[in-house]
């Protein structure tokens, strides 16, 4: 098994195919959308392949040291340009098939028009913890 | 089968006879945990006819058992300091001293609510830390942590009532998660500590608790969206906890010694005598906002005034509240789009509704706003 982190971007990856904004949805097309994620996350929760999902506030800041026994320095809110990240989900498959496959699936949730959306997600393998076997 | 709800009501009541026998507060805890581990395996086998008994006998012998150990574990470590004497035996002389030990001033909010649903809640670490969404581990550290922060606390004087009904409050708004209802188990130990401190803030908060517990089945949907409180099936609510509720604050209202959990439980307890969102009776609403602010003068509850106004005066009227206060404020912006729509203005209010939410805390009310604003748009459209 190896486990994946599915990210999801409010902005930083590249357009959708059907790429509007969701207050601009109809409600029905917003209820449509929100059923097949849960949806999806349970049938991943039945497979034995669902981690974890979580999702993000898009209000944030950065944060670095300052000299010593200063506060810490803040940036933000995130600039217009920044990459932000939306949410993610972690999944635990045999392969990176299964892992690209489901990402897809999951890209393809319905957005406006009743339509696939054809987000990008961002499909990154964890690293493991070092094998018992290693020659 | 086990009535866990039996075992945990008897747990701060055992702890308290350990206490009192002469055992310190963490090691007191410790052994009523395991006692009623062992209840748990042993009871569905052979159920006793003296449960509180049973679990005395048991939790003092597992208490003695782990004092002897610790005992000898020190004897062979043969320590040069003698430090390590049992800290002062606390003077706990009831189950409500338990609950001040569990808030005491000297934890955090999130140690005393872990420490409260344990020690007083007689849930376990594990189900305390599904409920909260962190690893046991970091659960069991939390608690153990503040045990050994409360270990020379002496409660030689009244613990501070306030501290106890705040940590209750934020076990009941955490709402459900994980096997255990943390709603249901606030109202629990709400109802243990208004009998035990004949407090009319405790009634207060107990109040509060049942009149909101009572619209739990209509608040949402199937699917787990919201259902906002104007459009809630009022016949989905629970009239047998509304009719406690009402008369438990009736109860403390009468006393004449107003707090703000009274003043909050008379708000819901307004909505509640309410047949149809139409028929809520807004302008007396807005009379206990105002003696809630007086009370408090809370932001929230100047925010929650503001959306009152516009249903007692007109959504003009709540703008005007509300433009006096800080955009900041949490919820501020779904109130306006609220009363932008009401007011007629649904471009205002369907970008206002966008705006709320980008900046929801939580998944619900932010779906809720999303959707707010969609159907605003869509008519927009039309």
């Amino acid at each position: 098994m190896a486990k994946y982190l599915l990210l999801k971007h409010y902005r930083g990856a590249p357009a959708a195919v059907n790429d509007v904004p969701m207050d601009r949805w109809t409600p029905q097309e917003l209820s449509a959308h929100l059923r097949y994620m849960s949806d999806f996350a349970a049938r991943l929760e039945a497979t034995g392949e669902f981690v974890d999902s979580q999702a993000l506030s898009p209000e944030g800041t950065f944060v670095r040291s300052d000299s010593a026994g200063g506060p810490p320095v803040t940036d933000g809110p995130f600039a217009e340009t920044k990459d932000l990240i939306a949410g993610w989900m972690v999944i635990d498959v045999d392969s990176h098939e299964r892992a690209v496959e489901l990402a897809g699936e999951l890209s393809a949730a319905p957005g406006a028009g009743g339509q696939p959306i054809h987000e990008w997600l961002e499909l990154r393998p964890f690293l493991t913890e070092l094998p018992t076997i290693t020659e | 089968m086990v009535d866990e709800a039996l075992l945990r009501s008897l747990t701060p009541t055992v702890i308290a006879v350990l206490v009192r026998r002469g055992a310190d507060f963490a090691a007191a805890e410790d052994a009523v945990q395991d006692a009623l581990i062992e209840a748990v395996r042993t009871w569905p086998r052979d159920r006793p006819h003296d449960p509180q008994g049973w679990l005395i006998t048991v939790a003092w012998r597992k208490f003695l058992d782990a004092a002897r150990a610790e005992a000898s574990r020190r004897r062979r470590e043969e320590s040069a300091h003698a430090e390590t004497v049992p800290g002062p035996a606390v003077a706990v002389d009831d189950t409500l001293q338990l609950y001040f030990l569990c808030a005491h001033p000297s934890l955090s909010p999130a140690s005393a609510v872990a420490l409260t649903l344990r020690a007083v809640g007689g849930l376990t670490t594990r189900q305390i830390a599904q409920a909260y969404l962190v690893p046991e581990a970091t659960m069991a550290q939390r608690i153990s942590r503040a045990k050994r922060t409360v270990a020379g606390v002496r409660l030689n004087r009244p613990g501070d009532l306030a501290t106890v009904l705040r940590v209750l409050y934020l076990v009941f708004n955490e709402g459900y998660s994980g096997e255990v209802d943390l709603a249901a188990e606030a109202i629990r130990l709400a109802r243990q500590v208004a009998a035990l401190s004949r407090h009319e803030e405790a009634a207060g908060l107990l109040a509060l608790m049942l009149l909101h517990h009572a619209r739990r089945p209509a608040r949402t949907r199937p699917d787990g969206s919201l259902v906002p409180l104007a459009e809630q099936d009022r016949g989905r609510w629970d009239t047998r906890l509304i009719a406690e509720g009402v008369d438990v604050l009736q109860a403390a209202l009468a006393r004449d010694r107003l707090g703000e959990f009274q003043a909050q439980a008379a708000v819901a307890a307004l909505h509640a005598d309410a047949r149809t969102a139409a028929e809520t009776d807004w302008v007396q609403i807005v009379e206990w906002y105002d003696e809630l602010l007086r009370l408090t003068g809370s932001p929230v509850a100047r925010l929650n005034r503001a959306v009152a106004v516009g249903e007692a005066d007109g959504p003009r009227a709540g703008l005007a509240a509300l433009a006096a206060l800080d955009p900041a404020l949490p919820r501020y912006a779904a109130a306006e789009a609220y009363l932008h729509e009401r007011d007629g203005d649904p471009v205002t209010a369907a970008r206002r509704y966008a705006d709320a939410a980008r900046a929801a805390s939580n998944l619900a009310e932010r779906d809720h706003l999303t959707r707010q604003a969609a159907r605003l748009n869509a008519q927009l459209r039309d």
